[in-house]
């Protein structure tokens, strides 16, 4: 081979290695700038685990950090809504006393998206159970037919929605499981303000996330199983 | 030939009226480069919208190019950040043109969110 040939080589080689140094940065930029363009698959199942043993008695930081995500009001009348509540649990025999909170359970067989009649109450691939306010017309049979009473309806006119979680009147909502974090690959808010850690958010469907480990090893429930409903929030110590 | 010119001239009238025909004049905000060109945009922003909404809300597909929010972010008016509320306002000031109520933002917020995360 020709010393020119093997300068040529040479060139190429650094060239193509530089524009790919060059453009790397850039095309990644590019997609960080223009969110995520794949569509959310059934590989993943989002989920929680909530330890009720750390959920302090009277301790409210994640309904705090929820209502300030989601941008509402944070009044407990009839018609203000709630999409996550602290309730608490006492068994009169033994007189044990448990707090935990409590939202949208995100079933794999939602009775919500069964009853609705436009099919704007729906379940996303990756298990989020969700409301497309763009096809709800406010009938709130998903209200009723929730054993979590996890749903609230829009009673007034909303001013200053927050930019990321849009509402309005004249429609169901609830937990959306923060889905505008969850696809930015952020945790919901609830689990990250729990000073305790006690909630626990992960892919359910991944046996190596620390959610199925956990759940693997200590003993779990989920609210009304008997439904057989399959919730992706599960609870330790109820 | 004398009737034919004031013919053409009795003519023209109409299409010089035409020519100074009110049109919305609009506050666009910080402007420059649009996603696609003025005119399609003008044509097609709501159809591009719709499918954006679906493919954002079902499937989770969050690509901004064609959302509401990027629209919101560069056309809001520098003024008070909204693209409604105002005679001249980007979508508002067209909208009343052409009498089309907008939805959109008894839901969505009409801020651009760079403010809005300023003000918290």
């Amino acid at each position: 081979m020709s010393d020119t040939n093997v300068q040529r080589r040479q060139f190429l080689k650094t060239s193509v290695g530089a524009a790919a140094v060059a453009i790397a940065p850039g095309m990644l930029l590019f997609d960080m700038a223009h969110g995520k363009s794949e569509a959310v698959s059934s590989k993943v199942r989002w989920g929680m685990l909530i330890d009720t043993a750390n959920c302090a008695d009277g301790c409210n930081d994640c309904v705090t950090a929820c209502n300030k995500e989601n941008g509402l009001s944070g009044g407990l009348s009839p018609t203000d809504s709630q999409w996550i509540r602290k309730v608490e649990l006492k068994d009169m025999r033994s007189g044990r006393e448990v707090s935990l909170p409590m939202m949208c359970q995100h079933c794999e067989h939602p009775p919500c998206v069964d009853v609705c009649p436009t099919g704007a109450s729906f379940k996303r691939a990756d298990g989020i159970v969700l409301v497309d306010k763009h096809i709800c017309i406010g009938c709130r049979y998903c209200m009723m037919a929730c054993p979590y009473k996890a749903r609230s309806f829009v009673h007034e006119p909303l001013h200053d929605q927050k930019p990321d979680v849009p509402r309005g009147k004249g429609t169901v909502e609830s937990c959306t499981m923060c889905v505008h974090r969850v696809d930015n690959g952020q945790q919901p808010a609830c689990a990250e303000a729990c000073p305790n850690k006690s909630i626990l958010f992960g892919n359910l469907n991944d046996p190596d996330s620390e959610i199925s480990r956990k759940i693997r090893t200590v003993a779990s429930t989920q609210v009304r199983a008997d439904l057989g409903l399959n919730t992706g929030i599960r609870y330790q110590g109820i | 030939m004398r009737l034919l010119a004031a013919l053409m001239i009795f003519l023209c009238i109409p299409v010089a009226w035409a020519g100074q025909t009110y049109t919305p004049k609009l506050d666009i905000g910080k402007g420059g480069q649009c996603v696609e060109d003025p005119q399609s945009m003008r044509k097609n922003h709501m159809h591009r919208l719709k499918h954006q909404r679906d493919e954002t809300v079902h499937k989770g597909i969050r690509d901004d190019k064609y959302s509401l929010k990027n629209c919101i972010e560069c056309h809001a008016s520098t003024r008070d950040d909204s693209v409604i509320g105002r005679a001249d306002s980007f979508c508002e000031g067209c909208h009343r043109y052409e009498a089309v109520k907008i939805d959109c933002f008894e839901c969505h917020s009409s801020k651009r969110k760079t403010v809005l995360g300023k003000r918290e």
